[in-house]
């Protein structure tokens, strides 16, 4: 029998699990195959409507169903994080000291927000990365009656239009409540232009001008004084807030770094096969890799699919047919009522467009549609 | 003995080469350098820009076969 273990219960692992399933049905049927996912979690959440729950728009538990419910019949499920990854003897060792063997390992574990890494950021600046932070933003803006918002982004960072929809949402917001001529909001950016993509940072910036949104590139912030309530870059310039958003820098899970598997929690992946780079039985997908790629929901969705018929041929035929061709795609809400998107891949920049309310109805469409998504039917 | 890393961001349209560099200089020493392959002429442009502008060395930017190399000596 073929085991094949995925560890991680989010978009990638999920999406993965179902894409072989469906792919191994046969196999699974007739105990030639066995697929097994281990996850820290019995319950998987929707992590793009926490944008939504900061400004009001979701509700925090309309974000998360139960993870078995999400999995195709035939795969088998324990809610038992890995804590050790025996790659040399081709097994995992969980939490609960139970030994999963394989011959084939998915990694997908994720990413998380790391607002410690930036002094003074966990104290004073409000995010959209967990449940209790975009609760406690949605408060802070409801409280909020005027004054300078600072936006501040750590790299890397998870979706990277956040830094951008959260703007733009902040604008809609503010002009809603009435307080557009009390506040001033200022937009600040790690590289040289408004958005690492440079033709979305083309459409952005006169966005900003349009709005009032002032904006300063090549800030990366060092620190933030909570007292002065004052942000200072590693480029030495300071910004001053009444109110501070962050994109909180971002690191992999715990275990990996302390399994010694890539710097920071980030796996070296080959970005073409998704391998973990030297093993040719252990694949990497989602925000784990290291990949020079954006952290997105869209990236693990077509990295599992690529993966998942790869991983089916190589069970049924020991050899890969396809590789991963760098694909993503971006919703880039533009306001309360606009948005626009971004697709591209290793080889191709995006061309966005400019935003419409049809793509933003769809996107509060996707909202509903990922469930359909994550089981792979979409 | 200080070390040189390299990060291979052709292709990388987003987060991009500087984001690249932006995170591993966190995870090198000082002394260390870092190489950044890109395809991308704005990133070859950007990423001396921001080393100078912090103060990190500036080691080598060239251009081969299409392909830009930056190299980035961590000094802090």
């Amino acid at each position: 029998m073929k085991k094949v273990v995925i560890v991680g219960g989010g978009t990638g692992g999920t999406i993965l699990a179902n894409n072989l399933a469906r792919r191994l049905a046969h196999e699974l049927h007739a105990g030639q195959v066995s697929l097994t996912v281990l996850s820290a979690s019995d319950k998987h959440m929707y992590q793009p409507g926490l944008l939504y729950v900061a400004f009001g728009r979701m509700e925090a538990s309309e974000l998360y169903q139960d993870q078995a419910s999400l999995l195709e019949a035939g795969i088998t499920f324990h809610v038992d994080p890995v804590e050790k990854f025996v790659l040399d003897k081709n097994h995992v060792v969980t939490k609960s000291g139970k030994t999963f063997e394989y011959d084939y390992l998915a990694v997908a574990t994720g990413s998380r927000a790391m607002p410690d890494m930036v002094p003074g950021m966990a104290e004073n600046a409000h995010h959209v990365y967990t449940v209790e932070a975009a609760t406690r933003t949605c408060e802070a803006l409801r409280n909020f009656q005027g004054g300078k918002i600072a936006v501040i982004t750590g790299v890397p960072h998870k979706c990277p239009m956040v830094p951008l929809e959260v703007t733009f949402m902040m604008y809609d917001y503010i002009k809603d409540r009435g307080l557009l001529d009390k506040t001033h909001i200022h937009y600040t950016y790690p590289i040289g232009r408004v958005h690492s993509l440079e033709n979305v940072a083309k459409w952005a910036a006169p966005e900003f001008d349009r709005l009032g949104i002032t904006y300063e590139t090549l800030f990366n912030a060092k620190s933030v004084d909570g007292a002065k309530k004052q942000v200072l870059s590693e480029e030495g310039s300071t910004v001053d807030y009444d109110l501070l958003i962050a994109i909180p820098p971002h690191k992999g899970m715990e275990v990996i770094e302390k399994e010694g598997l890539g710097k920071s929690g980030f796996m070296p992946t080959n970005r073409g096969t998704l391998n973990l780079e030297g093993r040719d039985n252990v694949f990497v997908l989602g925000d784990t890799t290291n990949l020079p790629i954006s952290k997105a929901g869209s990236t693990a969705h077509y990295e599992a699919e690529a993966l998942g018929e790869n991983l089916a041929a190589l069970v049924r035929h020991g050899h890969m047919v396809r590789l991963y061709e760098g694909k993503v795609f971006c919703f880039i809400e533009a306001g309360k009522d606009r948005a626009t998107y971004a697709s591209f891949d290793y080889m191709n920049p995006p061309q966005p467009k400019p935003p419409t309310k049809a793509i933003h109805w769809f996107k509060l469409a996707y909202n509903r549609l990922y469930w359909n998504s994550v089981r792979g039917l979409l | 003995m200080p070390s040189t890393r390299v990060i291979d961001a052709r292709g990388a349209f987003c987060p991009g080469p500087l984001m690249e560099l932006l995170a591993a200089i966190k995870e090198i020493e000082v002394g260390d350098s870092l190489e950044v392959l890109s395809t991308d002429k704005g990133s070859a442009d950007d990423i001396p820009e921001w080393a100078r502008k912090v103060g990190h060395d500036v080691i080598e930017t060239r251009e081969d076969g299409g392909v830009y190399h930056v190299v980035i000596r961590k000094t802090k």
